[in-house]
């Protein structure tokens, strides 16, 4: 052991003892304090905000020494989340923030239980079952009616979408070995607007990522391109039904024609994933005869969101194969599960099940018909915000009519202001509307974007339009800012306080006006800087 | 006619639960229903169908927590809705995960400078955790390799047998070779000198385990540091230590201080814990904290800007309920190292208590160990009659769940049953366990020897004595027991042991 170190941790430890000496020995002063006022029982007789744990502050990076009474825990987190934003408002994220309240009780009962005790709790795996066989004949897998889907729930679409990869890669390994050829250059193909999981899945599992690039007008992976990109160490090209910037859908059936086509000339055996994260409960209901899932014979896998317009809260995503073949048994772990045997395929061991039950909650209440409901709810909703900022006659809307639920849309001219201004301005109002860059090649544009949820109505709907109006006439009093302001910015990021963390929140709240806006504008430019934080909040 | 056809339009609303169409006709299991079903109605056919899972708080053979305060459940059940990968919008969520991962790696005595925060993130569960940290190690391993212009195609990792399912996992997904280090009879736990003898310029980490899951033994991290320490000295590599301490990364810090097991051992890098098992939180929750950032390779982390700040991650999830980051800061403030403590030793206290019991019967042998995690694992001693998998079965019907499995190759030929003591098994349901056990013993010696006869003649139907009268079985008891040696056949074939 190096010397340096030793001295390093020892003198750590020490500081450490001190510490807790500093807190014994104050928590000895207050116990005396109180035992000389009245008995022992003081602490419960005090209402939360009357004990001494208002006063004193926790160590931040320490476990406290001491228990504190269980009012004043909660209390205190409780109130410290208050500074939160509320998800309700929060119109970055396709995650559900609302469920009806029966199913609230449901998640509670469920908080205790192991989703993958599936011995003890066989109720809850043959619910898990029966989602995702639903969820396989809503995309219409090949599936007989005395044979069961292949699928799993995941805690979200990412894991999903790392399970769909490593199946292709498996797969595409096998048939290169049994040819005999080299297997240890495996790439994807995606347009430049998948969500940053993809990235993850390339780097963690060792696959090269081969980007179809965009263009300004067109911001979804163009097919024609992606399938020329394909080459013989092509795993899988992924198709997103539901881009995160625009909304849009991807054509797969032309992609599919085409592959068919190049994979017929070359021999290769190049199969297509849908990452249908936000459209995958949209499109079987709203756009039943467009073709985009199994009915495609290379569609192999798709992922689908449950806390997306499944409309259960974050936790709960899903992934179906077409058949038995296209997942390869050698990543099947087998569990022993009640005498029979229960396969199983996550990257992830222990879970609660709440989300699993919810899941299956929604598909029973709801039905067929209800999905429908919503998701035309939701699209009409989305076409009355269209209307109400193309009638301002100052923006350009960049989603498109058919695709998921929401309006993204680009300032005509951004010389003097820009979104990045209009969405700060509406956080007052309450309203979170994320502004942001497209990806390269197309990154002079910046967009809002607004996601129409469930529990997004038309009064609010109408609301935000008309709070957008205002943030528009307000904005166009002040003289242009950005340029004079950004090199302000440079020395003043520099000064925050040590704690970045909850500095930022506290920080707009307490400063003055003039240094507030600084902040606010290194956020601004912050975004613009990392081209991926478009995918950030998008991708919830 | 019209006042028929009223009341029949109101049905939804006025008819109570069970006396709606709902009950009476069934739901395709496999489709999505066509049309809509009242709130109510729907509630009430997933709850009732949930009565048949079994209890989460009689579950003994899991290390999940299964019961918090209630203030808790109140502040889980306020931030379902919330995204905790939503950075920008729930600051103060983040703010609190960033303060868990700090205190765990102080309470893992990592060497941190007055100022420096910790290097870890939160987790779904350990599983996510030892991905996480075997992609770290295999990165660095690559790195290095590359660095020396040798090959990079072989990894490999040294582990116990003993090991949780998901390290074969991670080798499997990950493309890494698992060697494991074979247990024998008495010894289930990794030995340190043979994991060291496995190491190989290709091994990219030894994983030790704090609280196998088998026994709840602690391996001997101190020695095995030591041993790797010299064989690294001799031959130039750079083998580090990951510690698996799911179950007893929140037990050794409160009742073992003086045990050197963590970062103050040099070669330890990276250390996992289950939150929701000692860590006394929900199922959902994990954490791993890595010694330093130069032991985390920076080419894996994503950086996501948040409020301006930049915010690295490193997970394999994505959009996750924030509930349980929460929770297991409540708990971390709320008892405090005290609280832990005066919890871990009543769980262990408990522990002896059945494990008394269970020896005064002089039926069985202890394979677990009095200094370990707080668990009871114990054996028949003479099972030719009646074996471990029967008195699972049987204590089924008082309502324990208590299981039986077979250790792993090279001791597979003993079987043990395995009681994990949590925080809410108090002292009187030790007690009662106790006296269940008693029970189902007798109840066992009363019947003739049945596991090797059941085998021959599951196809024939069998007569058994009861209470000294001769029962002739029906066909369901029958299949009913044929189902069962099956299971019993098939569990003693491969022991995953779910925990």
């Amino acid at each position: 052991m190096c010397p340096i170190y030793g001295e390093i941790v020892s003198k750590k430890r020490k500081l450490q003892e001190e510490e807790r000496e500093n807190i014994k020995r104050r928590n000895k002063r207050q116990r005396m304090v109180i035992a000389t006022t009245i008995t022992d029982s003081s602490e419960e007789l005090h209402s939360t905000f009357a004990s001494r744990y208002a006063r004193t502050s926790l160590p931040k990076f320490m476990m406290p020494e001491q228990p504190i009474s269980k009012d004043a825990a909660y209390q205190i987190i409780n109130d410290e989340l208050m500074l939160d934003g509320n998800p309700r408002l929060n119109l970055a994220s396709f995650v559900t923030t609302w469920m009806e309240p029966e199913c609230d009780k449901l998640i509670m009962s469920s908080l205790n239980k192991n989703y993958v005790d599936m011995d003890e709790y066989p109720v809850t795996t043959e619910l898990q079952n029966r989602c995702v066989n639903m969820i396989a004949h809503l995309f219409h897998a090949p599936v007989r009616v005395d044979e069961t889907a292949i699928g799993v729930g995941t805690v979200g679409s990412s894991e999903a979408i790392m399970l769909a990869g490593l199946a292709f890669k498996r797969k595409w390994q096998a048939r290169r070995k049994s040819q005999g050829k080299p297997c240890d250059n495996p790439n994807i193909v995606t347009g430049a607007n998948v969500q940053v999981c993809w990235e993850k899945f390339a780097r963690y599992f060792e696959v090269e990522l081969k980007e179809v690039k965009l263009k300004k007008g067109y911001y979804i992976m163009d097919p024609v391109k992606a399938v020329d990109m394909v080459d013989e160490n092509t795993i899988c090209i992924a198709a997103i039904l539901g881009s995160t910037l625009t909304g849009e859908f991807e054509d797969v059936t032309l992609l599919d024609e085409l592959l068919m086509k190049k994979n017929k000339e070359t021999g290769w055996e190049t199969p297509i994933h849908v990452d249908a994260a936000s459209g995958g409960f949209i499109a079987p209901f709203v756009y039943p005869e467009l073709e985009w899932d199994f009915r495609l014979p290379l569609v192999k896998s798709i992922n689908v969101s449950g806390h997306k317009y499944g409309l259960v809260y974050p936790g709960v995503g899903w992934v179906v194969w077409r058949s038995k073949d296209d997942l390869p048994e050698d990543l099947v772990f087998h569990i022993n599960y009640l005498g029979s045997d229960q396969p199983t395929f996550t990257l992830n061991f222990s879970k609660g099940s709440s989300q699993i039950i919810a899941q299956y909650y929604q598909f029973i209440r709801l039905g067929f018909e209800g999905y429908k409901n919503i998701m035309e709810t939701c699209l009409a909703n989305a076409r009355v915000l269209k209307d109400g900022l193309e009638k301002m006659g100052r923006f350009e809307i960049i989603s498109k009519d058919v695709g998921v639920p929401l309006v993204a849309f680009s300032l005509r001219n951004s010389s003097k202001h820009t979104v990045f201004e209009i969405s700060e301005s509406l956080r007052r109002y309450g309203w979170i509307v994320p502004a942001y860059t497209m990806p390269p090649d197309a990154e002079e544009v910046a967009v809002l974007r607004a996601v129409i949820r469930e529990d997004f109505s038309r009064s609010l709907a109408e609301r935000l339009a008309s709070d957008i109006e205002k943030v528009l006439k307000q904005i166009e009093t002040l003289p242009p800012r950005i340029s004079a302001r950004a090199a302000l910015l440079t020395g003043s990021v520099n000064d925050f306080p040590e704690d970045k963390t909850v500095a930022m929140g506290d920080f707009e709240k307490s400063v003055k006006e003039s240094q507030g806006e600084v902040t606010k504008e290194s956020r601004n430019v912050g975004r613009k800087k990392v081209s991926g934080v478009c995918i950030m909040p998008s991708g919830n | 006619m019209v006042l028929s056809k009223t009341a029949s339009e109101s049905d939804v609303s006025v008819h109570s639960t069970f006396a709606s169409r709902y009950v009476r006709t069934s739901f395709p299991r496999f489709k999505m229903p066509e049309n809509s079903t009242p709130k109510e109605a729907a509630y009430q056919i997933i709850n009732d169908e949930l009565m048949l899972d079994g209890n989460p708080r009689l579950n003994l053979a899991s290390f999940v927590t299964t019961w918090m305060e209630p203030e808790c459940d109140k502040l889980m059940m306020a931030s379902i809705n919330k995204n905790y990968v939503d950075m920008d919008e729930y600051p103060v969520t983040t703010e609190l995960q960033n303060r868990c991962v700090n205190m765990i790696a102080h309470l893992f005595n990592a060497p941190l400078e007055e100022s420096e925060t910790a290097v870890g993130v939160g987790t779904v569960g350990s599983s996510e955790a030892i991905m996480l940290a075997g992609l770290a190690f295999k990165r660095r391993w690559q790195n290095r390799r590359r660095a020396e212009g040798k090959p990079c195609d072989k990894p490999n990792i040294v582990t116990g047998a003993n090991v949780q399912v998901c390290w074969e996992k991670f080798a499997n997904y990950f493309e890494v070779e698992l060697k494991e280090v074979k247990l024998s009879e008495g010894y289930y736990v990794m030995d340190p000198v043979q994991a060291v003898e496995l190491v190989d310029e290709n091994t990219i980490c030894v994983a030790a385990i704090l609280g196998s899951t088998l026994n709840g033994e602690f391996e001997d991290v101190k020695l095995l540091n030591d041993l790797l320490m010299e064989k690294n000295k001799q031959t130039g590599w750079d083998t580090p230590i990951h510690v698996d301490a799911a179950s007893g990364g929140f037990i050794a810090p409160f009742l073992y201080p003086e045990l050197e097991w963590d970062f103050r051992l040099p070669l330890v890098k990276s250390i996992n814990v289950s939150g929701h098992k000692y860590g006394l939180v929900y199922a959902g929750i994990g954490w791993v904290v890595w010694r330093s950032k130069e032991d985390l390779p920076e080419e894996l982390i994503f950086h996501i800007n948040y409020l301006g700040a930049d915010q690295p991650t490193f997970t394999l999830n994505f959009s996750k309920g924030s509930s349980q980051v929460i929770a297991q800061y409540y708990q971390l403030i709320r008892l405090g190292f005290e609280g832990y403590r005066n919890i871990m030793e009543n769980c262990q206290e408990n522990a002896m208590v059945l494990k008394e019991g269970l020896v005064k019967t002089g039926r069985f042998n202890i394979v677990s160990k009095d200094n370990g995690v707080p668990l009871v694992a114990f054996s028949l001693k003479d099972n030719s009659r009646h074996n471990e998998f029967e008195i699972s079965d049987t204590l089924k019907r008082f309502g324990w769940i208590v299981p039986a499995y077979t250790m792993p190759a090279n001791a597979q030929h003993i079987t043990v049953l395995r009681v994990v003591i949590r925080e809410d098994f108090s002292r009187t349901l030790a007690e009662r366990l106790v006296l269940d056990i008693i029970k189902v013993i007798n109840y066992l010696d009363a019947l003739p020897s049945s596991f090797s006869a059941k085998v021959k003649n599951t196809d024939e139907l069998e007569v058994k004595v009861k209470n000294g009268t001769v029962v002739k079985k029906t066909d369901i008891e029958t299949q009913r027991e044929i189902t069962d040696v099956w299971k019993k056949f098939v569990m003693a074939r491969k022991a995953k042991v779910i925990c």
